[in-house]
């Protein structure tokens, strides 16, 4: 049911009737699939995808570039495991390239961002070096376009001109 | 002062404006207006066919096609024609590409009928047919269908209306505005009914890949002894939707695809070369891209006549194009009144439905072509308003 999945990823809200509907299932069916991928992991959660910029200003987030020293057997799953836990971080990914995780953070202000990294992430022990991109803007997030103005619709009626 | 009501053609003077002018002249003096009423694809043209429109202008392609169209391009229509549908033609002789499928029902029109001869529209249907039969001076001549029927075109029906001077049959499906399609059985007693009374037909196909359920369209030239009096038109619009490219093509027999290429030289030259390059590359490899737009139209198709049938607002089940037809007769009001009310009231803008056709009265034409949240929102809105009739 990968259309039920692709269904969700671009709104979480529709409801079970109305997948059942764009489906062509019953809404038990739709449940029961929906509860089967909750079950195995594939869903891992609901949220709104908001645009904080328009009901916070306190509000910034980095992306931060981190080189760190694997450990033996472990590689880089435990420093990532660790990073993970702070609640400033938003995400957590292994790169390739230049550097090895990336680390999506928010906080109320750069100045708090800033000592985070400074206090927290630098002072881990296999972190070899930092680098804090500041996210200045977000035009788009998570697929979904923030700018305020909606995007209009061009097409018109040739029936009529 | 030139009297310019003198100077024109009076059969020009005659042609009906459209009839809901009016109303989207309303709809787009408001604000805030949510419409379900257009009639092309909300995608935009799959992003390896633009590159190849942007491609060609870039190598300075930019001269005109040969009036057929490039022959690489008619190659590929009949292969993709072959693929689809099971009908052979020949590239050299067999195709001729048009601006938008609507040059190729002007061609067709004026090169089959002569002046007082009788051109068999079904309807509801597109408005385009009538009009353009009219300028060719033939005569139009509507065959209604009906919500029983599941608005097809019946062996039955067709006969009613023949006379001596039947010629050209329109077979406009699947059907904009009902979305209703014509299986094959459907298009046998047809068939024979044309063999009877030696018609030819204008198998209007333009929505042919749009289909919904299990059996895909069956073209009428794929039916035993059609292929030999049918023109097929088709194109590129709904199918990649890329109706704002203009590009469409009409095949058949060489020796009327050879006449309507004769009228389209003298009248067009030749199709927009840009699109032409474009359209190949959509013919070669855009079956995915289609299959893609299918299963979104689908699902928005389902949502929205569910939610349509729950509000008491009936339809058969559309099972082509991009509209849904629901009746409205259980309201009391027409259908323009509806829409009127509709609009001023919730700000919805749907088609009245005899807007195409007399027999379209009591239904509207409502497009799914827009996104889920957008047809979410304007069914809630209907709701309202049914609500507030009662």
């Amino acid at each position: 049911m990968d259309r039920l999945l692709n269904l969700l990823d671009e709104n979480a809200r529709l409801s079970t009737e109305q997948l059942a509907v764009m489906l062509g299932k019953t809404p038990d069916e739709v449940e029961n699939a929906i509860a089967e991928y909750e079950k195995q992991g594939v869903i891992r959660g609901y949220k709104a995808l908001i645009n904080w910029e328009k009901v916070d200003q306190n509000k910034a987030s980095a992306l931060i570039e981190l080189r760190v020293s694997p450990k033996r057997d472990r590689g880089f799953d435990e420093i990532a495991g660790r990073i993970m836990q702070f609640e400033e971080v938003e995400s957590v990914y292994l790169m390739s390239g230049g550097y090895d995780l990336a680390v999506k953070v928010h906080g109320k202000s750069m100045q708090e961002i800033a000592m985070f990294v400074m206090r927290r992430l630098s002072t881990l022990d296999s972190v070899l070096s930092t680098a804090t991109h500041f996210i200045l803007t977000r035009y788009k997030d998570g697929g979904i376009i923030l700018s305020s103005e909606d995007e209009k619709d061009e097409r018109r009626s040739v029936l009529c001109d | 002062m030139i009297d310019y009501q003198s100077m024109l053609n009076d059969e020009v003077k005659q042609l009906k404006p459209s009839g809901i002018r009016r109303f989207f002249d309303i709809a787009n003096e408001m604000d805030n207006v949510i419409s379900l009423s257009i009639g092309e694809p909300d995608f935009s043209t799959p992003w390896h066919v633009r590159q190849e429109g942007i491609k060609s202008l870039e190598d300075g392609k930019t001269w005109y096609s040969p009036n057929r169209g490039f022959m690489e391009l008619r190659e590929e229509i009949c292969r993709w024609l072959k693929r689809h549908y099971r009908v052979e033609y020949e590239p050299k002789t067999d195709v001729v590409v048009t601006v938008g499928g609507s040059e190729a029902i002007d061609l067709c029109i004026r090169c089959l009928v002569s002046p007082g001869e009788e051109v068999l529209i079904p309807e509801p249907s597109f408005v385009c047919y009538r009009p353009l039969a009219e300028m060719a001076e033939g005569v139009p001549v509507t065959i209604q269908t009906r919500q029983e029927d599941k608005f097809r075109l019946t062996a039955k029906a067709l006969r009613e209306k023949i006379t001596p001077k039947s010629k050209l049959l329109i077979l406009p499906y699947p059907n904009n505005p009902t979305g209703a399609v014509m299986r094959r059985a459907d298009l046998e007693e047809i068939a024979e009914v044309v063999k009877e009374h030696n018609l030819m037909v204008l198998s209007d196909e333009i929505y042919s890949e749009l289909t919904y359920g299990e059996t895909r369209h069956v073209s009428f030239a794929s039916i035993d002894g059609m292929k030999e009096r049918t023109i097929v038109v088709n194109g590129f619009s709904k199918a990649f939707a890329m109706t704002g490219w203009r590009l469409g093509y009409a095949v058949g027999p060489k020796e009327i695809i050879g006449q309507m290429t004769k009228l389209h030289q003298y009248g067009i030259m030749s199709a927009p070369t840009m699109a032409q390059y474009a359209a190949i590359e959509a013919m070669k490899n855009g079956d995915g891209d289609i299959d893609y737009m299918r299963e979104q139209y689908d699902m928005r198709r389902r949502l929205i006549v569910d939610g349509l049938n729950a509000m008491g607002l009936t339809c058969f089940e559309p099972e082509g194009a991009f509209y849904v037809f629901p009746c409205i007769k259980s309201t009391g009001l027409t259908s323009q009144e509806f829409c009127e009310k509709l609009i001023y009231a919730e700000r919805v803008a749907v088609v009245p439905g005899d807007a195409f056709g007399e027999c379209g009265e009591g239904y509207l034409r409502v497009s799914y072509s827009y996104s889920i949240k957008h047809i979410t929102e304007a069914l809630s809105r209907i709701r309202h308003f049914l609500k507030t009739l009662n």
